[in-house]
């Protein structure tokens, strides 16, 4: 048998491999008219009761976003975006009036069941909590009362801004301000829900946090915030899954995630994003425009990174760390997987300014199909970040000849006492491995589902238990039988 | 959404105003292809201006500085009135070379000696004579490797050169001489537009050593696009070797086109110089190809070195590698760029990339970006780079053996720097570099001997106690 | 008959490596075969198990009654062919538990059986450890990554005692053992040894067989099997060298 026959087919049984989230929910939704105006984010700031201040932070960025230009320095092409093609708020339509706060439409509680995320507290993962957001709004946060014992607020960002407006408007913006960056600016303009976090000082959440995204009605974007504050001492695990239905137009998801972390305390945030990633001629999936930034504040202060990227037709997406206090740590570790007509611009940024700050990256690319993997860092090191240390590891694996592996690393280092490394692979599987593993009896598929996961299990062990087991089974599917 | 009023530089000014004033001239002696070329690059420059740090290229080298200063465009011939070694004081020692010069961006000998072809065919001379004797020759390759449509300096060079070096080795002639193309500006506030064309024919070799000098404290912009053609397994070793004063600027453009088999070597040592800039672009166009770019920049006060190396595998079974390394002390600041693409069929590619600093001060600053683009999937590429200082566990090695602070420092500079003059062939050159680099460590300016540069201190004594070239 | 090679021709990259080399093994039997560098010996092992770029272009491998030449590796590996590597290959990020508890429920799916309960593969695991002295740790660690020369060599024989092959080619397993781990991995094939299975024992020296006792023993050269005997044919090899072969036989 030729071998490139063998490959022909395993790519085709990989691009046939189906989107398992790709259901749409019928639910009657909420909607704002389509465009984007200062009207719609009067709408919408109306529709979810928020303070002046609020309106007037959204009006500011809307304003800003105006006077800004999409950025195009990424290696991604897409067509032109029409934001006022967009419906900018849809919330589904409770079907009857709910006897109370707790109770959720139960065609929601079907289509999370359906996701593998339950929303009934007895039925859950033992110690996970569960915000589950749905297009513009949060449905409904678990564990909300074990959570209180801890003094530990984690609800959905619409519910902070009515019942903890201070803290809310102490933190909004300061991580990641409006005039950031372009998206940056259109979320801080249009951004409808999220989750809210905030842990006291000296409290080690006892339990994983987790916000559940999903986009399900037609023609929206999603754009949420999400806002984590980490008190002297503090400690928590925070994770976020995504997904969406299988439509042909896309999509378009421009997300904030800020974080804050103060002395002595850390933050794990671990992202499994799965959006669609469209059909196998690149038609329709997500455009997965995401700012997410954290600010370590304190001493000895730390906030680790953690993502699996398989999913959404094109990722722009740099999770970052500020580590502006002495001995603060920064991590970041990665692997996004490309396959089809998927594109990816993804990494980090290191910003050095606190004396003895240290930071990791880890980044594993793996693309097939006619996909663009590109991992994208910059590592910082200010003038007074004396003794600052960067380790910085970039490997990319290739499957199959019509796809594109790149790595565009930025070092800037203006201290003398500081280190930085950074080292780049590019490569295929090993011929030798793949016969090694035939040879045992493991046939070519599975061989290269091992070696992929083995190439990657330096970042899916960084991952909670019940994550990385998701995540592998994942990785496996987005890549089953692709071989260069 | 108001558009953003473009700044309209000095220099710019200046270089409209010359444009508009001598392009009738200049058209009576060029050949139609170079008024041509000429037009194109100038309107090209009218849109775009000089660059500006929104550019990839560009984001961490600021010449708004340049931009603004008063030059005066020189593109007259200069006389041959002076013996060369009145001028051309710099050299290498016990290293017999074929010496070609120029002086303010002209073409410097005797007038009946601006070009010359040796029995073997071997031609060299300057590049307004060549274009006049062997117009066919050289405009099948002029312009053709560099284009000019994506760079601001590249169009300007394009517009506004007048001369520069011719070399042509016809097919399987060896040339035993190290060509050594000497350039220097002797005059106040000039820039200076200078084009160099390098062709290598089939089986043919050569080594160049092209340097860059300053003979008094002259302010100056030098801008040189050098264009090389290697054709089948033709093999070019060609060493930079920059060293000018503080107030200079030099942008350096080269653009290779590599056949197949041919092998390119380039060395490019920045000893001294305010602004310099080093930019490479090597196209592997045939298999077999091979590319090792190295370079060595030694920066202090408030020099700025950018060195961007861009090596394109458009073709299967390339070699390439990169090997950059600098030391930053004082207030430099550096920029190291290099890029690795690997086009969608040229399977079977090694490519190599590394960038080493060392950081002295707390005021010196390095960027580096080593980027690869791939497309193919069976390669080996790689790259790797760094910012630190001097390995803690070699100074203690060293210091415990009884060798002081200071000496067992800059024996470890010297280290770090050798991994990359080692890679120099040419012994007597290798060792006079490796001198200069010595000293350069141990903070005297002066380069060459008689070099302005070190007047100011002639009679600095050596306090140093090892010698190193014996470890 | 267990393997029979009739006529086996094979190229590599158009270059002919094995030139007509006729050989077989029944049940029950231990092969040694020997000769010098570059004869063809770990080609002819390659060509058994199916890697690419090793071109059969004349002749045919039977093994069990099945013509064989067109099979993948993993197929030839399911049916009983195992290889112990020369050069075990390192795979990073994969445990040597994983590892082996894929292989061996691929080899069960093969055979149409339920895979392996975990408990059971653990024992099996810790049983055929003991077999070929294995640190318990080793198992923990990624396949071959950070092994020894002589922990490679033991952990495919380890493979091997728990794949429980029908046809085993050690190819080179005594290079780069000392003398203790030459007795644990020759321990282990002997006690592996059966009336149901085969070894082929690919082998520059003697020494080695002074511990896996062959009952034929061939000399290789240039592709083909120029001599046949017995286990005193080794000795003879052992004592004169190879050059009296190679006149002999040079083309």
């Amino acid at each position: 048998m030729s071998d490139e026959k063998k490959n022909g087919d395993f790519l085709d049984e990989v691009t046939s491999e189906e989107y398992k989230y790709g259901f749409v929910t019928d639910l009657e939704s909420d909607q704002s008219p389509r465009g984007l105006s200062e009207d719609i984010i009067r709408f919408i700031s109306k529709k979810k009761n928020e303070p002046d201040w609020l309106l007037e932070f959204r009006l500011k960025a809307y304003r800003h976003w105006l006077t800004l230009e999409e950025p195009d320095w990424a290696l991604i092409h897409h067509p032109p975006i029409d934001y006022q093609d967009i419906i900018y708020f849809s919330a589904p339509k409770p079907k009857e009036k709910l006897k109370s706060l707790d109770e959720v439409d139960p065609e929601l509680l079907d289509t999370f069941n359906k996701l593998g995320i339950s929303l009934e507290e007895q039925k859950q993962l033992a110690g996970v909590a569960v915000d589950a957001v749905i297009d513009s709004v949060s449905v409904k946060t678990t564990f909300q009362d074990t959570l209180a014992k801890h003094d530990i607020i984690f609800c959905s960002f619409s519910e902070a801004v009515q019942n903890h407006p201070d803290l809310v408007k102490k933190y909004l913006g300061t991580v990641v301000p409006y005039t950031d960056n372009y998206f940056a600016a259109l979320n801080s303009a249009v951004f409808s829900d999220g989750s809210f976090c905030f842990i006291p000082k000296g409290v080690r959440c006892p339990i994983e946090l987790s916000t559940y995204f999903r986009i399900n009605a037609a023609n929206t974007g999603q754009f949420e915030r999400t806002l984590l504050i980490a008190e002297e001492g503090g400690y928590v695990s925070y994770l976020e899954g995504c997904t969406a239905p299988q439509r042909d137009e896309n999509q378009l998801h421009a997300a904030i995630v800020e974080i804050i972390v103060m002395d002595d305390a850390e933050v794990k945030y671990s992202t499994v994003q799965n959006w669609y990633p469209g059909n196998k001629e690149g038609k329709g999936g997500i455009y997965n425009f995401v700012t997410k930034r954290g600010l370590c504040k304190g001493k000895n202060s730390k906030i680790s990174w953690t993502q699996v990227e398989t999913g959404s037709a094109i990722t722009w997406k740099y999770p970052s760390c500020v580590l502006l206090g002495d001995h603060s740590v920064g991590e970041f570790y990665s692997v996004a997987v490309t396959n089809n007509y998927q594109q990816a611009d993804t990494g980090t940024k290191m910003i050095h300014l606190g004396k003895n700050t240290r930071s990791t990256i880890i980044s594993k690319g793996i693309s097939a199909g006619k996909s663009n993997n590109s991992y994208r860092g910059l590592v910082r090191v200010s003038k007074n970040a004396d003794n600052a240390r960067n380790y910085s590891q970039c490997d990319s694996l290739l499957l199959g000849d019509q796809c594109g592996a790149h790595t565009f690393p930025y070092i800037k280092t203006g201290n003398e006492t500081s280190t930085v490394e950074h080292e780049a692979t590019t490569s295929k599987i090993s011929e030798d491995q793949l016969f090694y593993c035939q040879q045992r009896g493991i046939d070519m598929e599975k061989a290269i589902g091992l070696i992929v996961n083995g190439y990657a299990k330096q970042v899916l062990n960084k991952l909670p238990m019940e994550f990385a087991v998701e995540a592998k089974k994942l990785l496996e599917i987005t890549l089953e039988g692709s071989v260069g | 959404m108001e558009k953003k009023i473009k700044t309209i530089y000095p220099l710019e000014e200046i270089l409209f105003k010359h444009f508009g004033e001598h392009t009738d001239e200049w058209k009576k002696s060029d050949h139609p292809s170079v008024t041509a070329l000429r037009h194109e690059a100038i309107s090209y420059f009218e849109k775009h201006g000089f660059p500006n740090q929104k550019m990839e290229k560009w984001r961490s080298t600021n010449l708004t500085g340049v931009y603004e200063e008063p030059l005066e465009i020189f593109d007259r011939h200069v006389a041959f009135d002076k013996k060369l070694s009145d001028i051309f004081l710099c050299e290498v020692h016990g290293f017999n070379t074929q010496v070609i010069s120029m002086l303010n961006g002209s073409f410097y000998s005797p007038e009946n000696h601006e070009i010359t072809i040796t029995n073997e065919g071997v031609i060299v001379g300057s590049m307004a004579s060549a274009f006049k004797k062997y117009p066919n020759l050289v405009e099948k390759y002029f312009g053709k490797i560099s284009g000019y449509q994506d760079d601001g300096f590249k169009a300007v060079n394009a517009a506004f050169w007048r001369d520069g070096v011719f070399v042509y080795v016809p097919d399987g002639v060896e040339v035993k001489n190290t060509f050594q193309l000497i350039k220097i500006l002797n005059q106040p506030n000039l820039m200076v537009n200078t084009r160099n064309l390098i062709v290598l024919g089939k089986n043919s070799r050569l080594t160049f050593l092209h340097c860059d000098d300053s003979v008094n404290h002259n302010t100056g912009l030098t801008n040189t696009v050098n264009e090389i053609v290697l054709h089948e397994n033709a093999e070019l070793e060609l060493y930079k070797l920059q060293n000018l004063n503080d107030d200079s600027a030099l942008l350096n453009q080269t653009y290779v086109h590599q056949d197949a088999n041919s092998r390119l070597k380039v060395n490019v040592l920045t000893l001294n110089g305010g602004m310099v800039r080093n930019e490479i672009t090597d196209q592997l166009n045939g298999q077999g190809a091979e590319s090792q770019i190295s370079g060595l920049y030694l920066m202090d006060k408030e020099q700025h070195i950018d060195n961007q190396i861009f090596v394109n595998h458009n073709v299967p079974n390339c070699n390439s590698s990169q090997l950059f390394k600098g030391i930053m002390d004082d207030e430099a600041t550096g920029v190291f760029n290099g890029f690795i693409y690997v086009a969608r069929d040229a399977q079977k590619t090694n490519a190599f990339q590394r960038n080493n600093n060392v950081l002295i001060t707390s005021a010196a600053h390095i960027d580096t970006q080593p980027h690869l683009e791939i497309y193919a999937d069976d390669v080996k590429c790689s790259h790797g780079a760094t910012v630190g200082q001097l390995d803690n566990e070699g100074m203690f090695y060293l210091m415990q053996r009884g060798i002081p602070y200071s000496d067992a420092r800059m024996l470890l500079l010297f280290a770090f720097a050798d991994e990359v003059i080692s890679k120099i062939n040419i012994e007597a050159l290798r060792i006079s570099i490796e001198d200069m680099v010595k000293r350069r460590l141990r903070g005297e300016l002066s380069i060459c001997d008689r070099c302005v540069l070190h007047c100011s201190n002639p009679e600095q004594p050596i306090v140093f106690d090892i010698d190193i070239s014996k470890i | 008959m267990l393997l029979n090679i009739k006529n086996l021709h094979v190229s590599i990259a158009g270059k002919e490596i094995i030139r007509g080399l006729n050989f077989s093994v029944n049940k029950g039997e231990i092969h040694a075969i020997m000769g010098p560098n570059g004869t063809g010996k770990s080609t002819l092992a390659a060509a058994i198990t199916g890697r690419e770029g090793y071109e059969i272009t004349k002749g045919e491998i039977i093994f069990k009654g099945q013509v064989i030449n067109d099979w993948s590796p993993d197929k030839r590996a399911n049916e009983g062919v195992f290889l112990s590597f020369q050069y075990p290959i390192e795979i990073p990020g994969v445990s040597m538990t994983n590892f082996m508890r894929t292989a061996l429920n691929a080899r069960r799916e093969y055979k149409e059986l339920p895979p392996i309960p975990a408990g059971e593969f653990l024992k099996k695991m810790e049983e055929k450890k003991k077999l070929v002295e294995i640190h318990s740790k080793l198992t923990n660690r990624s396949v071959n990554e950070g092994f020894s020369g002589g922990e490679k060599k033991k952990n495919e024989i380890f493979q091997m005692a728990l794949l429980e092959p029908e046809l085993a080619i050690l190819d080179e397993t005594d290079s780069g053992l000392d003398i203790d781990a030459l007795k644990v991995v020759a321990n282990g094939v002997n006690q592996l040894k059966s009336d149901e299975n085969a070894f082929i024992v690919i082998t520059h020296y003697q020494r080695l067989l002074d511990y896996i006792v062959p009952d034929f023993v061939h000399v290789m050269y240039n592709g083909r099997i120029v001599k046949s005997g017995g286990k005193g044919l080794a000795l003879e090899l052992e004592e004169r060298g190879y050059d009296w072969i190679k006149d002999q036989f040079d083309d």
